[in-house]
Parts: C-alpha cells; sequence; structure tokens
C-alpha cells in the first residue's frame, strides 16, 4: 500500500471525516446500537452496503471516468443526505489533496466535478484499484466505530477486536471491488442498504429538530 | 503563538538551503477565534463584540456548539446580527478536532460565509467549550481570544496549558463575580501575566461593560494590522 492511501486511510488526515458517523448516531438515537455485538452487526452490515459500493467506485475511479462515475454514484445513491455526505467529504479531501498530491489527473477530476464523492476521489488520488478499495471499504466502517466509542463510551479495546475480525468481509468486498475496476460505470453493481438510508434522512430530520452531534 | 520571527534551524542535512518562508497568503476575511472553558463567556463576548462592532465591520460568525445549536440560537435570538450571518458547524463530538488537527468544516463554514457576503472583513469563529489545552490551528484563525472566568476558579490562569499562555490574548470574564466566588482578581491577573509573558491580558465584566470595549479595540487594532499586512 502506497503512502497516499495509508495517509488517507489514517483518522488523523485532515479531511472532514471526523464529523460523520455513517449513520451509527442516529442507529444509537434509536437504540438499535447499544453496545459491542450491536455494534458489529452495524458495521457488517455498513461494510456489505454502503462500503462495498464505495469500495466498487474507488476501484472504477483510478481508470478515469469521473463524469460517468460521478452519475452513476448518484444514481446508486438514493438519499439526498448521504449524497450530500460523500460530496462534502470529497470535497475536504479534495482541499487537502491540492497541497499534498497535485496532479494532473486530481485538476481534471475537479474539473468535472468541483465537489466529487468521498469514494472517486479516494479512487483518482490512490490510482491502484485494491488498494482504493481497501482505503474507502476501510472508511465505511471506521468513522461508525469511533462515533460508537464517543457517543456510548464503548471499550476502545472491544471496538478495536470488532474492527480485526471484519477482515474476512473486509476482504471479500475488496475482492469483489478490484474484479470491477475495469467495468463500464452503467454496468457496476449497486449494493444497497434501506435501512441506513432510512438512517440519513432521518438524521438530517432530526438535527432541525433537536440535536446531532455528526453532520451525518 | 505569537508570530515573533525567529532564524529558522535546518534539522535536514541533505537540504542545500533555500528560502524557508512558504506561505499561503489568504486574501478573505480576517479570522479571529474565539475559545476556553464550557460556560466562561465565550458566546456572549461574541455577541459583545458584534454588537461593539456590527455598525462598523462586515462581520459573520461561525459557531462550533459541542451538543445544541445553543450559542447559534442565543446569538440568532439576541439579533446581534443577522442571522444570515452566522453559521453553525457539527463537530462529531470533538470541539478541539474542528478547530485545531482537522479543521475542514470550520473552513467549509468560513468560505460559505465569503461566498454569501461579498466583501466580508470578518469572521469571528467560537469553538465549543473545550478544556485549557484546545488552541485554534493557525490555518483556521489569524488571532486567537481565550475566556476564562473568575468563577472558574483563580488557579486557572497558573494551571497554563496553550489556551492561557500562548493566545493572542486573554480575557479574564465575569469580574462581577470575584467576591461572590471568592476569587482573588489581583492573583489570576498576575499569574495570567506571569505566564504570558508580554502577551496581553484584559480584564471584564460584561454585566458592567456590555459591549466589551477593550476587547473590541483590541480586534479593531487586530484588524488595522491584519489589513497593512495583506
Amino acid at each position: 500500500m502506497d503512502l497516499a492511501a495509508l495517509m488517507l486511510a489514517d483518522s488523523r488526515f485532515p479531511g472532514g471525516g471526523h464529523v460523520h458517523s455513517g449513520g451509527l448516531e442516529e442507529a444509537v438515537a434509536r437504540k438499535a446500537v447499544t453496545d459491542l455485538p450491536s455494534l458489529h452487526r452495524f458495521l457488517i452490515g455498513r461494510l456489505r452496503t454502503a462500503g462495498a459500493l464505495g469500495a466498487v467506485f474507488a476501484a472504477a475511479a483510478t481508470r478515469g471516468r469521473f463524469a460517468e462515475l460521478d452519475v452513476e454514484l448518484d444514481a446508486r445513491t438514493p438519499s439526498p443526505a448521504q449524497r450530500a455526505a460523500s460530496r462534502m467529504q470529497g470535497r475536504g479531501i479534495a482541499r487537502a489533496a491540492r497541497k499534498a498530491w497535485p496532479s494532473e489527473t486530481l485538476a481534471e477530476l475537479l474539473r468535472t466535478t468541483p465537489e466529487p464523492h468521498h469514494p472517486i476521489i479516494v479512487g483518482a488520488l490512490v490510482g491502484e484499484p485494491r488498494a482504493a478499495a481497501q482505503v474507502v471499504a476501510y472508511h465505511s466502517v471506521t468513522g461508525p466505530a469511533t462515533g460508537a466509542i464517543r457517543l456510548l463510551g464503548l471499550d476502545p479495546f472491544g471496538v478495536n477486536a470488532i474492527i480485526a475480525r471484519l477482515a474476512p468481509d473486509l476482504e471479500s468486498v475488496v475482492a469483489q471491488a478490484e474484479k470491477d475496476a475495469d467495468t463500464a460505470p452503467a454496468d457496476l453493481p449497486a449494493p444497497s442498504a434501506p435501512g441506513l438510508d432510512l438512517l440519513a434522512e432521518a438524521h438530517d430530520r432530526h438535527h432541525r429538530e433537536e440535536v446531532r452531534l455528526f453532520v451525518s | 503563538m505569537s508570530a515573533d520571527h525567529v532564524h529558522p534551524v535546518n534539522f535536514d542535512p541533505t537540504d542545500p538551503g533555500h528560502d524557508p518562508h512558504d506561505h499561503d497568503h489568504h486574501h478573505g476575511a480576517v479570522r479571529i477565534g474565539i475559545g476556553g472553558p464550557v460556560g466562561s463567556g465565550k458566546t456572549a463576548l461574541t455577541a459583545a463584540l458584534c454588537r461593539a462592532l456590527g455598525d462598523s465591520v462586515n462581520l459573520a460568525v461561525v459557531t462550533n456548539d459541542i451538543y445544541t445549536t445553543e450559542d447559534a440560537d442565543f446569538l440568532r435570538k439576541s439579533g446581534v446580527l443577522d442571522v444570515d450571518r452566522i453559521e453553525a458547524v457539527q463537530t462529531g463530538a470533538c470541539p478541539h478536532t474542528a478547530i485545531r488537527d482537522d479543521i475542514t468544516a470550520n473552513l467549509d463554514a468560513v468560505e460559505r460565509l465569503e461566498h454569501r457576503f461579498p466583501g466580508l472583513e470578518l469572521v469571528i469563529i467560537e469553538s465549543g467549550g473545550d478544556n485549557l489545552t484546545a488552541v485554534f490551528s493557525r490555518g483556521l484563525v489569524e488571532r486567537q481570544i481565550f475566556v476564562v472566568d473568575v468563577a472558574g476558579g483563580d488557579k486557572v490562569p497558573r494551571k497554563g496549558g496553550p489556551g492561557v499562555t500562548t493566545a493572542d490574548l486573554l480575557v479574564i470574564n465575569k469580574t462581577d463575580l470575584a467576591p461572590m466566588v471568592g476569587a482573588d482578581l489581583v492573583v489570576m491577573t498576575a499569574d495570567a501575566h506571569r505566564m504570558r509573558g508580554e502577551l496581553p491580558v484584559i480584564s471584564q465584566s460584561l454585566v458592567e461593560t456590555p459591549d466589551a470595549p477593550a476587547v473590541a479595540e483590541w480586534v479593531r487594532a487586530q484588524l488595522r494590522t491584519l489589513a497593512t499586512v495583506r
């Protein structure tokens, strides 16, 4: 894995990811996640749906075709709140990337889509399908996992062990994404999780009514 | 954290030696951060500055609430500023990360305000209440004010931490409460000056001077200085 991929995967990377919980905050508010076992189930579900979709698009974005991928990922993300969260994180990564990794590829991506989707800019920056898919699949679970530590006060060693136990699921998601790197954008898979879509929309609604600590 | 010029020390033996000044010049509004512990009076000071400066300075505010939109709501309801000029960001349960380690959400908010109000001169960024180590990144603000209050105990300045020792201005707030909470203002002020060397300290009570005249004058001086630098 090259340095750019390691930096992007690092929770210390200043790309704005720390304010997103991937639906976990709303799940906690509804008592759907309360402890380590329920967090584990949430993370597996997120990894195999939203994580798999992001990984596929990150791998595909290593081959360019940014405009097509952008609309295809929009079409596979029915929740407006999730589309907004993905673009907000993509924009945050872009701000850091313009300084860290200026390149013609990045310039082309930002000309095509000034607010790129998170998986697509990761693919553009990492450039290698497997590593790009790993970063995005990993991101899909680390945000909610640290969110659970902050919101529920869960044991960090327990949460860390849960992430480690996701290795086989992560590998199968990444392997599928690698296979699809050269697939035409319109033919890419579209794994979905209506539950996560609904949580994202509810989070957005509730933020206007009461209080949410995270943006998504 | 004042920008005193010192000769750079080079730790890189392979460096051929070139000018290390590689600064980005930021051309938008001047950005001033207000940080400090929970309940020290950050929002009240922000509101006071809006009242004192709002007529003469084109300004806007970003709030970083920890758990509520209380601060933004308070500012909106207090009528000190047009509601469009107040942006609230969510900090993901980590207020110091949002002002120091990953300033993305705050920069997004500043850029939204600059886009909405061309010619914006000043953005006040109010931190969520945090601990004595929580300071703003220089990538987010050009000057920062750290607010402590006498009710938090007169030992706070001597405890130090980056907020007390390095902020461009330390404000000791709620001085009117000192007799009620048994805080010794003389000790507090002396400790503050001892910890901060040449850096300024202002003691104030917004009960006695609701428009924070001394802090407002300090802010105006910073605006003049920074405007000539740009």
